[in-house]
């Protein structure tokens, strides 16, 4: 097969067969030089970006929410198009006809969008709400279904944030299939794949991928039409470097006007996109400067996409975020590198822009990649805070060379594998749990195993372990089997028609589960361990206070003593989900990870052996506890770079925060330390990394006047916020939390 | 050998070239006015280690190492142990790792010790015999006799000084030191590091009296200008 679109392409088995990776492999110009050809903004974009900070400025002064339409139920083409700047964008496309103006979603659950209407003095509109009463949502589907210790278990949050009324996320669309091919081509290949399994035995598992191939068809139609709408007709392949960003801006652009996803990530478009700058400067069509506009004006749009959350969403997951994660970087597996002129392009654009959070630029490390490009990301981690580095080598030998993040951390190949997002469980809210015999002293919800409160003089750790297995293994069976109704309910009631049309028919599936508080709950186990650990018991005969007495190693100091109980208690967990099987057939994997949650969870949580207080925050993901690290930052690395990917394999999350005085003395100095500490970390088989080099005094002040700090970007957990965005309680636990000073 | 410890900073990038494991000696006779680990003082306190193990901890960092980084000795004053750092820097640079003393260079050393360092960070704290004097409460002519044995044994070295307002944040300063300095090839860097109060809780907690508690921190712009002063 062959189009007038591809002219000046290597040809390849990608004509034949849909095979994005074997399109980039084949024409890539991989970049190992610096980054002195990169051009500034263009006026037009300068332009742009102005209108597009004083629409952010309205947006902040009205609380955060710009608008909401709800007149209309958020898809493809219930809005009319709507722009930033018609005349100048070169790129188009908004979710709603009016920029910043958020949609309306309900199919995840109908109150969570009135409440959240209501939240910001809006209210949803009778029309809406007369549909909705004759559907059914996903919440209302996975209430139909849910047991009552699943409600229970929800209710104390030892299972929490659960994807059961809004969108679950995590599935990234191979968007660039709808430039590389145009949507015709994606449809008959469908087609193909429809009339192939409609001659087979038909049972439910076909018979339901069957419909849902309808749908996704029926989608990509919609597709078309969407783009219609703005004047592009995409039944074609793109036939130069602007169209490339158009088509697959609108593939993702369709995807998030349909969901509402938690996470709904972009995948990894720079390089590929790469290769039609390449052409068109080839051909002579188009300069640097004409490069990075297009650039720009994408990296804009994505900075424009916002969903409609209530507040107590956005006290779990702080900063409105949308984790339009990018994966950038990388090396092929033939051993050439996949960083591209056009890796530093998107980088860039944090300079050309500004810094902002959005989309959530991830460097793919790895210990070939080009120095200058290693150097580079250094320096705008430095200057921006805004990235996060993912170890290559470790997920390259699992994913190929053609995977993406979702989300913060969850890896996937791409257009081949989605997951089921599967929130996470409180750790330390078990252990909790355990001692008191299967009590939630915090929520008063009796909940799992019920036995006597254990009564003991001081915490024996043998006989705390082997409650603990008999705790962990009923949660892992009941967290499983949640997940399994929730996603059973999601695909039947929410399915992603649009993004799941831009994979395969055939996906490979994980189910994604995940723990909260592990340094608070290995700690505890160390102090029950190696101190002596007092309980205290209430009125009512149950524990809420510990008396610990003399020291115990501590999560974060390169001690195998207690490093060792995390692995351990890691592999335990995978191995208890495993034994209950995942819907869909799907494989299950655990992530250490909170996102801003660590906060609330904390919250909801007893005070624990550790000496950490009632109430008081969790680390976030699996940082070591703040203040509890004796040896500085390398030996707190150390001990995270411990913990077992194979186990962990939706990812492993540690927040970095450096103040650029202890990084070093000049800014060369510190380009050069923050590479040599990351290349040391990844080449230990860490997972990941976000990086934060900034000044105490600077975050104080912004925490004293947020509104002077409008584009103070740090990252947490997996992503980046704007500070102004986070709750007070979630400032105050960045601020509280370690910053790396040697005094 | 054992030597005795006061602590370790895994995360290093002061006191050397690159990312480096440092090591605080237990032990100090001077009584710098700036000093800011009085922790380390008392040499019979912290903990004893044997090269070996301080050996073994180093190497869990040396990943991040890259081509510069490395081991960095400091104090207290290492010179007073220096017999266990010679053991211990043998054994890093037997594994090509790079090592640094850092050190007031007021106490006699045979040579030996030069022979293991790859740098020395030699303290330069005042520049007039009186004032050194008074300052640490050691001659100068010691540091400057160890200046002259760095240059025998061609060890790099970087010169410091902790400029502090009121008492050698001048001109004058500045020109003394660069005539004591002057013609020697072994050094490689000089900084002066501002000085900062960042002590002044540890000298509560130990129930000292920090006596320069009232003079202000030295401030990016007096460093600066003092720097471009600097001939070597």
């Amino acid at each position: 097969m062959d189009h007038i679109q591809w002219n000046g392409f290597k040809p390849g088995i990608w004509q034949e067969q849909i095979d994005v990776r074997d399109f980039i492999l084949t024409n890539v110009t991989p970049y190992s030089g610096d980054e002195s050809f990169l051009a500034g903004p263009t006026e037009r974009t300068s332009r742009l970006m102005e209108k597009l900070n004083a629409l952010l400025d309205a947006e902040r002064a009205a609380g955060g929410v710009l608008g909401i339409d709800t007149e209309h139920v958020s898809s493809l083409t219930t809005y009319q198009p709507g722009y930033l700047d018609r005349e100048n964008e070169i790129i188009v496309g908004l979710q709603t006809s009016s920029p910043l103006v958020r949609g309306v979603n309900p199919f995840g659950g109908i109150r969570m969008a009135r409440n959240a209407c209501e939240a910001y003095g809006y209210k949803l509109s009778d029309k809406i709400e007369d549909e909705f009463q004759y559907r059914t949502t996903h919440n209302d589907g996975v209430y139909r279904v849910y047991s009552d210790e699943m409600r229970k278990a929800r209710k104390s949050a030892v299972i929490t944030g659960l994807p059961d009324a809004y969108g679950r996320g995590r599935i990234i669309g191979d968007y660039r299939r709808a430039a590389l091919y145009g949507i015709d081509r994606l449809i008959s290949e469908k087609q193909k794949d429809k009339a192939k399994i409609a001659a087979e035995d038909l049972d439910a598992e076909k018979i339901r991928l069957l419909e849902e191939l309808y749908q996704q068809i029926n989608f990509l139609g919609k597709l078309k039409e969407m783009a219609a709408m703005y004047g592009y007709d995409i039944s074609l392949p793109a036939s130069n470097a602007r169209e490339a960003a158009q088509w697959t801006y609108f593939a993702y652009l369709g995807s998030i006007k349909e969901q509402n996803g938690a996470a709904m990530s972009l995948g990894r478009v720079s390089t590929f996109l790469d290769i039609y700058i390449e052409r068109d400067m080839k051909n002579g069509i188009l300069d640097e400067s004409g490069a990075q506009e297009i650039i720009d004006d994408f990296v804009m749009k994505l900075r424009m996409a916002r969903h409609l959350r209530t507040p107590e969403y956005n006290e779990l997951f702080g900063g409105d975020p949308m984790w339009i994660t990018e994966s950038l970087g990388g090396m092929a597996e033939d051993g050439r590198t996949l960083v591209s002129k056009s890796s530093f392009r998107f980088l860039h654009t944090l300079y050309n822009l500004g810094p902002a959070p959005e989309p959530n630029l991830t460097v793919l490390w790895s210990a070939d990649l080009p120095e200058s490009f290693k150097r580079y990301c250094a320096k705008v981690s430095s200057d921006t805070d805004s990235i996060q580095y993912e170890n290559d080598d470790l997920m390259r030998k699992i994913y190929g060379d053609d995977y993406a993040i979702a989300c913060c951390v969850s890896a996937m190949k791409i257009g081949k594998q989605m997951q089921f997002f599967g929130a996470r469980c409180n750790l330390p809210k078990l252990l909790l749990l355990a001692l008191n015999g299967g009590y939630d002293v915090t929520s008063g919800i009796a909940i799992g195993p019920q036995h006597e409160v254990m009564d003991a003089e001081t915490l024996d750790y043998d006989a705390v372990c082997a409650r603990l297995n008999e705790y962990r293994s009923w949660l892992c069976r009941l967290y499983v089997n949640t997940m399994n109704a929730i996603h059973y309910m999601h695909d039947k009631y929410a399915y992603e028609k649009t993004q799941m049309a831009l994979h395969d028919t055939n996906v490979e599936r994980f189910m994604a589960f995940g723990v909260a508080g592990l340094s608070v709950f290995v700690d505890s186990l160390s102090a029950i361990k190696y101190a002596t650990v007092r309980p205290i018991r209430d009125e009512n005969g149950y524990i809420t206070e510990f008396d610990t007495v003399g020291s115990f190693p501590m999560f974060g100091n390169d001690d195998d003593r207690v490093d060792d109980i995390a692995r351990q208690n890691l592999r335990l967990m995978i191995e208890e989900l495993r034994k209950t099987p995942a819907y869909r057939g799907a494989i299950h994997t655990l992530s250490v990870l909170t996102i801003t949650s660590n906060v609330v969870y904390g919250k909801k949580t007893g005070s624990t052996p550790d000496g950490r207080k009632k109430g008081e925050p969790f680390a976030p993901g699996a940082n070591p506890m703040h203040g509890r690290e004796k040896n500085g930052a390398l030996a707190s690395l150390n001990s995270v770079a411990k913990l077992p990917y194979e186990c962990c394999r939706d990812g492993i999350s540690n927040t970095f925060s450096i103040v650029p005085d202890t990084l070093g003395k000049s800014s060369d100095e510190r380009i050069t330390n923050l590479v040599s500490i990351l290349s040391g970390y990844f080449a230990q088989n860490a997972h990941h990394i976000n990086v934060n080099v900034l000044n105490r005094e600077m975050l104080l002040a912004a925490y004293e006047n947020p509104d002077l700090y409008p584009n103070l970007t740090i990252r947490v957990s997996g992503y980046a916020v704007n500070f102004h965005k986070l709750s007070r309680e979630q400032q105050r636990e960045v601020l509280m939390r370690t910053f790396h000073e040697a005094l | 050998m054992t030597g005795r410890i006061h602590s370790f900073q895994s995360l290093g990038t002061l006191d050397g070239p690159g990312v480096r494991f440092v090591v605080f000696m237990q032990g100090c006779p001077l009584r710098c006015l700036c000093c800011h680990n009085p922790d380390t003082w008392d040499a019979s306190g912290g903990e004893e280690f044997t090269a070996e193990e301080i050996f073994q901890k180093m190497l869990r960092f040396r990943p991040y190492f890259s081509s510069i980084g490395g081991i960095t000795v400091s104090g207290g004053e290492p010179l007073l142990q220096s017999d266990f750092v010679y053991e211990l820097f043998s054994m890093c640079q037997e594994c090509g790792i790079s090592t640094c003393l850092d050190t007031s260079g007021c106490f006699p050393e045979r040579g030996k010790l030069l022979d293991v360092c790859d740098t020395v960070l030699l303290d330069i704290k005042m520049t007039t015999p009186e004032e050194y004097l008074s300052f640490s409460g050691c001659d100068m002519s010691k540091p400057l006799r160890f200046l002259d044995m760095l240059e025998e044994h061609g060890v790099d070295t970087w010169i410091r000084q902790v400029i502090i307002p009121g008492l050698n944040d001048n001109r004058g300063n500045i020109e003394r030191l660069n005539n004591l300095i002057s013609g020697k090839s072994c050094i490689k860097k000089v900084e002066l590091l501002p000085f900062r109060k960042l002590c002044t809780e540890k000298y509560r907690e130990l129930g000292i009296d920090f006596p320069l508690a009232d003079t202000p921190e030295a401030t990016a712009g007096t460093i600066k200008t003092l720097s471009s002063m600097l001939r070597y």
